[in-house]
């Protein structure tokens, strides 16, 4: 049986989940229409740190967070001279580091929709009077949905999934920063397999039916397509 | 002031675009020229669609680009509409939502094409629920043509809006495009490398060659300019446009009257008066010095010989003049010879064959 006590991780986590994903939308959506359009120089190094946190360890994503977020680190002197205190081991904390390690599941699928429209679709809009910002959304966006539908998917079902940035910048709060993978850890720490197995069998439950509603939907737009 | 003058320069990698021209601000102006010699690029920097630096044009007394003045509207302040080679409907928005995507854009008030008669022009009004992926590709270009009228354009930009379409598509298209020139008094730019569809449509040519724009002129003189490639080859004729002047009922033949006299053709069926073009390639015109009652051939023009260029070893084009109406004839050396043709002489032009443009 799933105790009580189990609600509150599930709740976290797709708080959490549900954040990041928001947050990844206006940040990726936009980096990912630079990274489609530009000619710059830029575009290979600025696609290559976007692609990082698909080969780091996930405790070095974590660890630099920790040291740069921290009361010494850059980023923390800042949130503390903007009297947000620290994030490291709170939820903000944990929204920033999910946030930097979904960030290549988001921006992929939308920067790789953007391109394959081709420039046609936003001249034939400039040609028809729309302006940039105009055109960027009655035409770029709505031909890139299924991008973004990956995106969506694939960015909250990675969050949910991570567990190495989590502990390491989250720590283990009750309440505030213990998501399921971690509760898991310390359900099998403590040898209470019977609720490991409940929250694992979910998440893997969890996964496949995300996974399922991502291939499932780009095999009825390609026949769409075709 | 009424009217398109353009100058653009231009180096995208190799090819190096240096147009300059000025055209009408009424009727159609053909963009003429073989493939690859910067017709659609020039089209291109005229739309704002290419960034051509030091560039100027202006369209009927507004100034679209200065460069020198730092003046450069951006695609979607030039008051254009724009037909691409492919319909580049958006595909997510059904006909109706695609012809009305630029028609909300603008300001009721400078709204001078109504939408049932764009719709009607082009005759689309039983595709208005589809979208765009199940239609035909000529039901897709009309679309896109009625979706850049809808603009209220003060210049229509057509970049070889059939080339991409098989010869049924373009057979159904070509009578929409006439209608279009007919009706509206949008100037068009029309960029094309086939004499049939510029013989047909256009009464202005600017014509290009590697990039630089090398002659241009009413479409009359540019077919008949012995110095210009057009005037020469298998495919060279002149356009006449003619009007319905009788209608023979006994031998079933329609006489088509123009200022250099009238050709017969098979009746036709349209009034008296109707308009139509016609076009007389220079292999279909024979010359003799005495009008002869005893030939079969029976479109005979007076003419005078204006200038006379050899075509090969065998042949020669001649330019002539039909009542102030050019008309080139393409014949053998020898006979140009025996006939001891001059310019400024009186001869008879032998009409074979003319194609009806419509």
């Amino acid at each position: 049986m799933l105790s009580l006590f189990d609600f509150a991780p599930i709740w976290l986590t797709l708080r959490l989940a549900a954040v990041t994903t928001l947050l990844l939308l206006l940040v990726g959506t936009p980096l990912a229409w630079w990274l489609a359009r530009t000619k710059s120089w830029l575009k290979g190094p600025v696609g290559a740190v976007v692609a990082l946190p698909l080969v780091l360890p996930p405790t070095v994503i974590g660890f630099y967070l920790l040291v740069a977020l921290g009361p010494q680190g850059t980023l923390g002197q800042l949130t503390q001279a903007l009297g947000l205190g620290t994030l490291p081991f709170t939820f903000a904390g944990l929204v920033v580091g999910s946030v930097l390690y979904s960030l290549p599941f988001v921006v992929q699928p939308i920067q790789n929709a953007f391109e394959s429209l081709g420039e046609r679709p936003m001249e034939a809009a400039a040609a028809l009077r729309a302006g940039p910002w105009d055109s960027f959304f009655t035409v770029a966006v709505p031909l890139a949905k299924p991008g973004f539908l990956t995106a969506i998917i694939l960015g909250f079902a990675h969050t949910v999934g991570e567990f190495g940035v989590v502990l390491m910048i989250g720590g283990n709060i009750p309440g505030q920063t213990r998501v399921v993978s971690v509760q898991i850890y310390d359900h099998v720490e403590a040898m209470e397999y019977a609720q490991a197995h409940w929250l694992a069998g979910g998440m893997l439950l969890f996964s496949f039916l995300m996974l399922l509603a991502l291939y499932g939907s780009g095999r009825r737009t390609q026949r769409a397509g075709s | 002031m009424s009217g398109i003058s353009a100058r653009f320069s231009l180096a995208l990698g190799e090819f190096r675009l240096d147009a300059g021209f000025e055209a009408p601000g009424r009727g159609v102006t053909a963009l003429f020229g073989p493939s690859g010699s910067g017709k659609t690029t020039l089209l291109r920097c005229l739309a704002g669609l290419e960034r051509a630096p030091d560039s100027y044009l202006e369209v009927n007394g507004e100034i679209w680009q200065d460069d020198s003045k730092g003046i450069y509207l951006p695609t979607h302040r030039r008051p254009l509409g724009y037909v691409f080679q492919e319909a580049s409907l958006f595909p997510h928005l059904d006909v109706r939502r695609n012809l009305e995507y630029g028609w909300k854009r603008i300001p009721a008030t400078q709204r001078r094409v109504g939408f049932d008669q764009a719709v009607e022009l082009v005759g689309i009004g039983q595709l208005l629920d589809r979208d765009p992926a199940r239609l035909s590709g000529g039901e897709r270009q009309r679309v896109a043509i009625a979706r850049a009228l809808l603009v209220s354009p003060d210049l229509l930009l057509m970049d070889e809006p059939l080339a991409a379409l098989d010869l049924a598509s373009k057979r159904d298209i070509l009578p929409y495009l006439e209608r279009l020139h007919d009706e509206l008094s949008i100037p068009v730019l029309y960029v094309s490398h086939s004499p049939d569809e510029v013989a047909r449509l256009a009464d202005y040519m600017v014509l290009m060659e590697k990039g630089k724009t090398i002659a241009s002129g009413p479409i009359h003189e540019m077919l008949t300019r012995l110095d210009l490639p057009l005037a020469h080859g298998d495919e060279a004729g002149v356009v006449v446009d003619t009007v319905i002047g009788e209608h023979d009922q006994a031998f079933h033949l329609s006489r088509l009257d123009f200022s250099g006299g009238s050709i017969s053709v098979a009746q036709q069926p349209y009034a008296l008066g109707h308009a139509m073009r016609l076009r007389i390639h220079a292999r279909d015109v024979s010359l003799a010095l005495e009008r002869h009652g005893d030939s079969s051939i029976l479109n005979i023009l007076p003419a005078r010989v204006v200038e006379i260029a050899e075509e090969n070893p065998a042949q020669v084009m001649l330019k002539l003049d039909a009542g102030g109406i050019p008309l080139l004839a393409r014949i053998t050396r020898k006979s140009c010879a025996l006939l001891e043709l001059r310019p400024g002489m009186a001869v008879f032009a032998q009409v074979k064959s003319v194609a009806l443009l419509g």
